[in-house]
């Protein structure tokens, strides 16, 4: 087998996603770019008049921005999850999902501590936290274990980026000069040796290592801020596990879809097969049903021992978000779980709807840990201003999250837009090893 | 103390009183003059010496050249975390002397400059069970000795002092609220928008004071550690009308409450004293007399104005006022 050949070959094959800019996609990037910059407008009006444009008051002091924090910092360290597992597994089938997983990791760990950053009353004093840190808060461990959690991420995703560059590099002489120059830099003189192919391997495999157990101990510090309080349904040993169940079950939701869009999009049916959606939605199922059973556990014991203010609390849960609860808990883990748990209903399309309905499902089960909690403390809430006893959020809220969701996809777009979305590196890892075999096999 | 009350006053009151007592012509706190003295660096000697007795008894002998600089006691950032030497405050609320006369809030509204909606001291309308009668329950910040709010703060904005008070410097405070979804008591506010007030340059900023308030950062009730300096009660123990709060040492085992002044510990026997829920091991010190033998009835605290009123609509006693009220 010839690999610079086939490496000619592969980049032409890839080169029309990533060039192009066809009309589609130009209108998708300015529709993102559009709510971006709502996103931004409300940003600016926020810092100008202030945090009175919230729905956030005294009682209900965070609203969706850290429900969007934790939904996007959970995205991104199940990715890191799955794709720290992935490099474990030896199965061709996890080259074409790999990058994907990867940029989703990346991507929304960048984003996720921007909505903390919304939720600060004083952003001008944010180097406070780093000329007065304070060890014993949990905000500073998680300030710690994100930022750690960032910068692994980000080695992580970049070596597994360097064979692609090289490539590019290497066979690109029709690409704009940038590019060209672009690439180069960026494949840091890699020239695929056995030699350098064994040390990045070796350094791919043991950053994938580290970047499971910080996954795990950022995510379980995140939990930590609600769960190391004192308030009622927030005060539970089981917070961190939990969360990171959850995050998990996010995380794959967002990976099928992601896997459904690219391959729609990007015409790599070849490479996303429908058994990358199988294997996926058995994933998803599985995770449901932990998922579901730590649900379960959690409102189930709070209800059986009917502490009187947990039982206020589910009060509120069964009156005034009765119809989000149901939604939440019971439609979110059910509708996906019963979709793949029958074999008929294991359509491409079917499991990226179940995926749909598990994400949305699950910002929702955070939107009800987060907002009814605050909305009753131990004391009960005296008040007769009407906002200050309920949180709703405002359109400057909501302009700021759809701003983030849409930096996520546009980034995501841009991305695959620089290097091909399925590892072109990978792809020849799998013949090489194939053809070694049939080797092996004809001399035997 | 100028009042009449206190000019009567036993010994032990008297013994109280003491504390933050400054002698000499200004009446300033020495303990500031002393920090301020330390930190000027150009003294211009006049060669007159005034001899001050510093809160915690020493004499000492200062220019009276930088006496007059400081007309009033300011006490910074800095040395208000320090606390007022050999102090473990403390406060003791009569529940059965309680009949909402508001006066407590009004006091503390003036005293912290804050908005009719702003209210460090709140009165709550408790009801315990379905058989306990409702009752007023004034409630400030209860000063925790394991204060949930100090442990999560990241910047060291919110702090306990030597003198058991819990303060906030929000100088220091980048208004992440961790400090209020963590307090169980729901003791702490926040400045949502911005108000003409805090450009208010009158005084400087003082976590003593509590002002003037800051957009973006958290507050709560204070002790009034500058008033305690100056030897005087906090604003809602001055303003009670019907003696409701004590405050006072737990060191000196004294509490008063501007008209009598008890043992904090035989008062807490005798009357069943006890710390609102506990069972959080949060340790307040504020303690609560139980609102046994009630000297008014609950309806005495419903003269009130129809939008505070309101606040308490749904305890089955208000509604029942309120439906009377309309025929």
């Amino acid at each position: 087998m010839d690999i610079a050949k086939r490496k000619k070959e592969l980049v032409k094959e890839f080169a029309p996603n990533i060039i192009h800019f066809g009309a589609l996609s130009k209108f998708w990037i300015g529709l993102l770019l559009a709510l971006i910059l709502t996103g931004i407008a409300a940003f600016i009006i926020q810092v100008v008049k202030g945090h009175e444009v919230t729905g956030m008051r005294d009682n209900v002091v965070w609203g969706i921005y850290i429900i969007n924090f934790i939904f996007f910092v959970c995205l991104s360290y199940s990715g890191a999850f799955i794709s720290g597992i992935l490099h474990f597994l030896k199965t061709p089938l996890k080259n074409s999902v790999m990058r994907i997983v990867e940029i989703i990791t990346v991507l929304s760990l960048i984003i996720g501590p921007i909505f903390i950053l919304l939720c600060i009353g004083r952003l001008d004093r944010l180097h406070y936290l780093f000329i007065y840190p304070r060890i014993q808060s949990p905000i500073t461990w998680d300030i710690i274990a994100i930022l750690t959690d960032l910068v692994g991420c980000f080695i992580y995703l970049y070596m597994t980026f360097i064979p692609d560059f090289a490539i590019l590099r290497d066979n690109g002489q029709d690409q704009p000069i940038w590019r060209q120059k672009l690439y180069r830099f960026l494949a840091m003189n890699y020239q695929d040796t056995p030699e350098q192919r064994q040390r990045l391997n070796k350094l791919i495999r043991t950053m994938s290592v580290m970047i499971i157990v910080l996954a795990i101990v950022a995510y379980s510090v995140l939990a930590w801020i609600f769960s190391l309080t004192l308030q009622p349904g927030w005060n539970s040993t089981i917070f961190a596990p939990y969360f990171i169940v959850a995050g998990l079950y996010s995380g794959v939701g967002v990976i099928i879809i992601a896997m459904f869009l690219v391959r729609k999009y990007r015409k790599l049916d070849h490479y996303i097969r429908k058994i990358h959606f199988n294997v996926a939605g058995l994933v998803l199922l599985i995770i449901s049903l932990l998922y579901g059973y730590f649900t379960f556990s959690e409102y189930f014991s709070r209800w059986f021992s009917h502490k009187v203010h947990d039982i206020n609390l589910l009060n509120t849960l069964f009156s005034r978000y009765f119809w989000e609860f149901i939604f939440a808990n019971y439609i979110g883990v059910l509708v996906p779980f019963f979709i793949i748990f029958f074999k008929r209903f294991r359509t491409i399309k079917l499991i990226t709807f179940s995926s749909v309905v598990a994400i949305l499902g699950l910002w929702m089960n955070r939107y009800l840990i987060v907002v009814p909690t605050l909305e009753t403390p131990y004391i009960p809430i005296q008040d007769t201003r009407a906002e200050f006893i309920n949180y709703s959020a405002t359109w400057i809220e909501w302009a700021l999250s759809l701003g983030g969701i849409a930096t996520f996809v546009l980034f995501f777009m841009l991305i695959v837009k620089l290097v091909p979305v399925v590892p072109m590196s990978g792809i020849i890892d799998n013949e090489r090893e194939n053809n070694n075999h049939k080797s092996a096999n004809k001399i035997r | 103390m100028k009042d009449d009350k206190s000019s009567k006053g036993n010994p032990d009151r008297r013994k109280f009183m003491k504390l933050g007592l400054m002698t000499g012509i200004t009446g300033l706190s020495g303990a500031t003059l002393l920090s301020n003295l330390a930190s000027q660096e150009e003294l211009q000697a006049s060669g007159n010496k005034i001899k001050l007795l510093t809160p915690d008894g020493k004499v000492v002998e200062v220019d009276a050249e930088n006496i007059n600089k400081y007309p009033e006691a300011h006490i910074t950032p800095a040395e208000s975390r320090e606390g007022i030497p050999n102090r473990k405050f403390v406060m003791v609320i009569d529940l059965a002397k309680c009949n909402n006369a508001r006066k407590c809030v009004e006091g503390c509204q003036r005293g912290h400059q804050l908005d009719p909606h702003e209210e460090f001291m709140k009165v709550q309308l408790i009801r315990d069970n379905e058989e306990g009668a409702p009752y007023w329950f004034p409630k400030p910040c209860f000063h925790c000795d394991e204060p949930p709010c100090v442990t999560v703060c990241p910047t060291g904005a919110t702090f306990k002092r030597d003198d058991g008070i819990v303060l906030v410097d929000n100088d220091r405070c980048i208004g992440c609220k961790f400090c209020m979804t963590s307090c169980p008591y729901s003791a702490r506010s926040f400045n949502w928008g911005h108000k003409d007030k805090f450009e208010n340059t009158d005084q400087p900023y003082s976590p003593e004071t509590s002002v003037p308030a800051s957009e973006g950062t958290v507050m709560k009730c204070d002790f009034c550690p500058d008033l305690l300096r100056q030897g005087e009660l906090p604003y809602c123990a001055k303003e009670c009308p019907m003696g409701v709060i004590y405050f006072g040492d737990k060191n000196e085992d004294l509490v008063t409450n501007g008209v009598e002044t008890l043992r904090f510990s035989q008062l807490i026997k005798d009357r069943g004293g006890y710390r609102y829920m506990e069972h959080l091991g949060t340790k307040p010190n504020v303690y609560y007399l139980p609102p046994v033998n009630r000297q008014f009835p609950l309806e005495r605290g419903f003269d009130i104005d129809e939008e505070i009123l309101d606040r308490y609509k749904d305890v089955p006693e208000v509604k029942e006022y309120k439906a009377k009220a309309k025929k």
